[in-house]
């Protein structure tokens, strides 16, 4: 027998999925969401209103701006601070070690917002010592102040995916480099970071998306962000659709991200594909 | 989702059912108000509400002979509150604008407002040159409206409360604080004495303060209407107004 | 001139002073507020993990819509961010409920306090990323496990019960645990729909005393010593989770 006429057994067809138990609920809970989409599809469709379009939609773009430049530039400053953080975190001297372990325990273990008032409200207080060390300028400004309060948050969290990426990377590909005799940074740098990477974007990812979802309290700091924008429009209209659409806004970002995050982890890993 | 839905069902099945509870005991009145705006609604370290709203609403439950409770509830969210029957007035120094009468009623005016500036009393700042620098408001009143209409170049900051308004003032975070001359007065009187005063004369006047109430609760606002008028009568109204300002500030 | 320490020391009796139990003290508003965010947490966790477990079982089914529909849920509670989420249930529950009824006719006054909109929308949260967690543990156990459970003559359910569950806790309890530390943060936000939690409450003595740094710096003392207690607890939970893996 040929190859090409096995081919051309014709297979059995599907047996026809039963109505179970799990089919129905299933059925049911989409046909749920569905409706609550349609649901939210109407309401946005009869609160339509030009008037509102025209004057609030330039101020949620200026606020998304703001999102976005306060997000990218905080957990940017924040990885540069994350470098020394980590590497003091497993250093032998208790006096690095330390300080970096308590400063990743404050900043992991209280709320961005505690956080974010004790600098705006708590720091700003000290309004003549800080003109005296000349820094006034920097904590009187809501924005810069939630920077910092971000900035110093993220810090923390990248110093822990940094560490566990590194510890990550087996040791015997140090021990390797070692033997050819490359140095430590150089090894770092070239043989430990690429692999290290690898494990870190997901967590990286994550951060990120964390955020700028957290970033929406700054809000409450005077930052007209995308949710003070929403906020302010609320505050005017009472209008409930302020707050949808920043909802769909938000999640369409994440989920470009997540969608972003996901396509490069596929990309960068696939010389581990068999 | 399953489990969630059923949670959340059985939760506002059980928020319905003590709410249902509380209807049937319904000759209490429930107020709200902000907890934020001396000196019309204050907190003091205890929890107790003071403050000239808070008296009046006092005032007027008496001579309603109603049985009243107040539930203190923040600004921004303050008139969805309202609406969603977590109390059945607002009495919070709430002025009367377009915008709000197209979400609640409100009853006739309990006092008249006017909006003024005050800065460090160093400053040269006057109401025509406050646009150039920040001015602090608190987020969805009149002053921020107003302020952003009038000073479009004006860095307006909008606080979710009055007080923290004023706490970047003395911080030195904005030039310059926006609000009701009633509150500006007492916080000059107050804690603002010594940084503070008056610049300029009152930028805008004649906003009229009422109690807001939910749309079509026409009953509830006869009857603190008529409670209203009772107090002007019988120099109720004006013995709270001495406590609290050596001027009149119903208005005419 | 008084000496430094003096001025330390009045410093710290005005300290301790604003921080009494006396009404003129905020340690009594603050002690509340504890109390609140504790309570908060602890009655979301429940459902939560109740809601979580049931996504996951939903999102390891064969049924393709029940995975669609464990899917949405968690893309959308994991993308929101909290503070919207929590105005989204505050404002748009209450608002949803009222309409509908109106719809039916119901003449009465529906609330939803801010209690029950926190734990809502905080459970949301807590659910989609336990289910995650959930679903990574059920992965980690072989199909073996239930196989080996329906061969001994055990319905489904007493297959989930007695094999699966006892591993997938086990399992499931580090990423649970970092999840509750996560909600005991999260708690904060509810300060702003108004509930008195310990934000809420030094935010409301910071602003009345002026003392900002102070109060702020206590609640987030007060964040990390429950972080500490919630350590302590679940180094309990695990060893006793493990308890017959050390029996050997």
């Amino acid at each position: 027998m040929s190859t090409a006429s096995r081919l051309d057994v014709i297979k059995p067809p599907e047996p026809s999925r039963a109505w179970t138990k799990q089919r129905i609920v299933g059925y049911f809970l989409v046909s749920l969401w569905g409706l609550a989409a349609l649901g939210l599809i109407i309401f946005l469709v009869r609160a339509w209103n030009p008037e509102l379009f025209s004057r609030y939609a330039p101020s949620y773009f200026s606020g998304l701006i703001i999102t976005i430049q306060l997000v990218g530039l905080s957990l940017l400053l924040g990885a540069l601070l994350s470098l020394p953080i980590a590497y003091a975190r497993d250093a032998t001297s208790k006096w690095a070690a330390w300080p970096s372990y308590m400063y990743v325990y404050f900043f992991r273990g209280t709320p961005l917002l505690a956080q974010t008032f004790l600098i705006y409200y708590g720091v700003g207080s000290f309004k003549s010592p800080l003109e005296a060390l000349g820094l006034w300028w920097f904590f009187r400004d809501a924005w810069y102040c939630a920077l910092l309060a971000f900035t110093l948050n993220t810090a923390a969290y990248q110093a822990e995916i940094l560490r566990g990426a590194v510890k990550s990377v087996p040791s015997g590909q140090w021990e390797g480099a070692d033997s050819l005799g490359l140095p430590r940074l150089l090894t770092f740098r070239k043989i430990v970071l690429p692999q290290a990477l690898i494990v870190a974007l997901r967590p990286y990812g994550n951060e990120i998306i964390l955020m700028i979802k957290g970033s929406a309290i700054v809000a409450i700091i005077t930052v007209y962000d995308l949710m003070g924008e929403t906020r302010r429009a609320y505050s005017r209209t009472f209008d409930f659709q302020t707050y949808l659409w920043a909802a769909i806004i938000y999640l369409a970002i994440v989920e470009t991200l997540r969608n972003l995050i996901e396509w490069i982890e596929r990309r960068i890993t696939r010389h581990l594909k068999r | 989702m399953p489990m969630l839905s059923k949670v959340s069902l059985a939760l506002s099945a059980a928020a319905f059912a003590l709410s249902l509870g509380s209807a049937q005991a319904q000759d209490k009145i429930r107020i709200g108000t902000e907890g934020a705006y001396p000196p019309f609604n204050a907190l003091t370290a205890d929890g107790q509400l003071v403050g000239f709203d808070i008296d009046i609403a006092r005032a007027l439950c008496e001579e309603m002979k109603a049985e009243c409770e107040f539930v203190t509830q923040d600004w921004d969210g303050i008139i969805p509150a309202l609406q969603a029957s977590r109390f059945d007035a607002i009495i919070a120094s709430m002025s009367i604008t377009d915008e709000r009468k197209q979400q609640v009623d409100f009853t006739d005016p309990y006092y008249t407002n006017s909006l003024v500036f005050v800065a460090p009393k160093d400053s040269d700042l006057m109401p025509d040159n406050a646009g150039d620098k920040a001015i602090g408001v608190q987020e969805g009143t009149i002053a921020a409206i107003f302020a952003e209409e009038n000073y479009p170049n004006a860095d307006v900051k909008a606080y979710p409360s009055q007080l923290e308004a004023w706490a970047d003032l003395q911080n030195g975070r904005v030039d310059s604080v926006l609000a009701d001359f009633g509150v500006q007065y007492d916080w000059l009187e107050t804690d603002g004495k010594e940084c503070c005063e008056f610049k300029g004369d009152v930028v805008s006047s004649d906003d009229k303060i009422a109690i807001a109430i939910r749309k079509g609760d026409t009953a509830l606002a006869e009857k603190f209407n008529t409670a209203l008028a009772a107090i002007r009568a019988n120099g109720k109204y004006a013995e709270v107004n001495a406590k609290y300002f050596p001027f009149d500030i119903f208005g005419e | 001139m008084t000496c430094p320490i003096d001025g330390i020391a009045i410093e710290m009796d005005r300290f301790l002073s604003l921080l009494s139990f006396s009404p003129d003290g905020w340690g009594d508003e603050i002690a509340s507020g504890l109390l609140v965010t504790v309570s908060l947490a602890l009655a979301t966790l429940p459902f939560g993990l109740a809601a979580g477990f049931f996504i996951a079982l939903a999102k390891q089914s064969s049924e393709p819509s029940l995975r669609l529909a464990a899917n949405i849920y968690t893309t959308i509670f994991r993308g929101l961010p909290e503070l919207l989420t929590l105005f989204l249930v505050f404002y748009g529950a209450q608002l949803g409920v009222q309409q509908l009824a109106s719809f039916l006719g119901i003449e009465t006054a529906i609330e939803i306090n801010a209690f029950v909109a926190g734990m809502v929308a905080l459970g949301a949260v807590f659910s989609s990323y336990a289910s995650e967690v959930f679903l990574s543990a059920f992965r980690a156990i072989p199909h073996g496990q239930y196989e080996g459970g329906w061969a001994v003559g055990l319905s489904s359910f007493q297959t989930m019960r007695l094999i699966i569950f006892p591993q997938l806790v086990r399992l499931a309890l580090p990423g649970l645990s970092n999840l509750w530390l996560i909600l005991l943060k999260d708690t904060a936000l509810v300060s702003v729909i108004g509930l008195s939690d310990i934000i809420r409450q030094v935010g409301i003595a910071a602003r009345v005393t002026r003392e900002a740094f102070l109060f702020f710096g206590i609640a987030c003392l007060l964040y990390l010593a429950l972080a500490m207690l919630s350590s302590v607890v679940f180094g309990y939970i695990e060893r006793w989770a493990r308890r017959t893996e050390d029996v050997k």
